[in-house]
């Protein structure tokens, strides 16, 4: 959800204005064994506190003996700053994972003004794994990064 | 070299590591998420780390311990040629400590010039009667030697977040009480433990860290460590793997009547994890 420029004129009285997007390239990987990738996206303030995670996109019908939340500690950055203690799904964290192409996630309405780390991290079944990390300032920060294995062009608008 | 000939000897007298060389207990992972984790583990006495070329490790008195401290239990045990294999199932969120804990009283005495020993090498055999205990010493007995032996030998899993439950000390022997959780290692960050003797801090305690997969490289990379004046040890990962770590201690607070020495070991294999 993000505000719509006539109320970001006016100003926000409740939340801050802070809504932004993160802009994520999953990359088309030419392997002769392709899984999509389990991805977390996070924030951690820049002086350190607990992550938030934005996104989680994981085999989240897989079930069975190996159910899809068997591999969610491969994202071993993202497990460690928090996953671990979260409850899977999440709502309106966790989801499917996604095919390559370009996705849109939106930043948490109420994500109060400051210095953030923006972590976008990829574990792929068979593949590799790779974490994308970004300063940025919210809001009104813009920033873009480029994974090099796993993971391409990650840039986030705070605005 | 020396200090391998320095562990056998340590080793050399626990009865259910059958003889020298290195007893170790080596998990599938350390780290687990999901509803339905199992850990594997091969428990193995061998001279490289971690491979199976010499005993398996006897299951009998393997142990699992529950993120609340009540006994776990251990599944599908099995003891081959070279190495024992089990399973724990991880059913609750926390972390679980497997392993096992050996008490025994090695030594010697001399009758009439004769040469005996008290305690036994190895596991039992049918064909070899029951070894000598203290209460065998005669009193005319001479050149008596009794030394207490406290081995520790376990690993630490967790399932979901990480919990200290299980670090509680029992107050006796060497025991490890992390500073550092050790499912929370990663390659660059240094961690830091405390070792406990008896439930007091263990200063300038030598501790020997070897990075697995000796196989593939020419040395043995081992580090020879030493805890400080509040028996804190310090370890700072050169590279993410499994790591087996091993501290002795010898003192003579024994609690066995005519023991003179007491020795002390603790060992546990660590997974660091990439940064």
């Amino acid at each position: 959800m993000r505000p719509s420029p006539l109320l970001l004129g006016i100003g926000m009285v409740a939340a801050p204005a802070t809504a932004g997007t993160v802009t994520v390239t999953i990359p088309r990987l030419n392997v002769a064994e392709y899984h999509k990738p389990y991805v977390a996206v996070w924030l951690e303030p820049a002086a350190g506190g607990p992550a938030r995670t934005v996104a989680l996109w994981y085999d989240v019908k897989k079930g069975g003996n190996e159910p899809g939340t068997k591999w969610l500690a491969d994202l071993r950055s993202w497990w460690r700053k928090g996953g671990r203690s979260m409850a899977m799904p999440a709502n309106g964290v966790s989801g499917a994972t996604r095919a390559p192409g370009q996705y849109r996630i939106p930043l948490p309405a109420d994500l109060k003004p400051g210095q953030y780390v923006l972590n976008v991290e990829a574990a792929r079944e068979t593949g590799g794994r790779e974490l994308v990390s970004i300063p940025v300032t919210v809001p009104n920060g813009t920033a873009q990064k480029s994974g090099t294995s796993e993971l391409g062009t990650v840039a986030l608008s705070a605005r | 070299m020396k200090r391998f000939l320095l562990v056998a000897t340590a080793l050399l007298s626990i009865p259910a590591a059958v003889s020298a060389h290195r007893g170790w207990l080596l998990p599938s992972g350390t780290i687990f998420s999901g509803t339905d984790s199992w850990v594997t583990v091969d428990a193995a006495v061998s001279n490289d780390l971690f491979f199976f070329d010499h005993q398996p490790m006897r299951l009998d008195a393997m142990k699992v311990w529950q993120p609340d401290g009540t006994p776990g239990q251990l599944q599908n045990g099995a003891t081959g040629r070279y190495r024992s294999v089990f399973d724990v199932k991880l059913d609750k969120p926390g972390t679980w400590k497997i392993g096992s804990e050996n008490n025994a009283v090695m030594g010697s005495f001399k009758v009439n010039g004769e040469e005996k020993r008290i305690g036994r090498r190895g596991p039992p055999r049918p064909d070899m009667p029951p070894p000598l205990t203290v209460a065998d010493i005669p009193a005319n007995a001479t050149d008596v030697k009794v030394t207490e032996i406290v081995n520790r030998n376990e690993i630490f899993v967790t399932a979901g977040a990480p919990t200290t439950t299980v670090f509680k000390p029992t107050g006796k022997g060497l025991e490890l009480s992390p500073v550092t959780h050790p499912d929370e290692l990663v390659a660059g960050e240094p961690a830091k433990f405390r070792f406990l003797v008896d439930g007091k801090p263990a200063a300038n305690l030598k501790v020997t860290v070897i990075p697995g997969g000796k196989r593939y490289r020419d040395s043995e990379n081992a580090m020879d460590l030493t805890t400080d004046a509040q028996g804190l040890l310090t370890v700072t990962w050169p590279a993410a793997g499994m790591y087996w770590l091993n501290a002795t201690a010898t003192d003579n607070n024994t609690t066995t009547p005519r023991a003179t020495e007491r020795r002390l070991g603790y060992v546990t294999t660590l997974e660091v994890m990439a940064p």
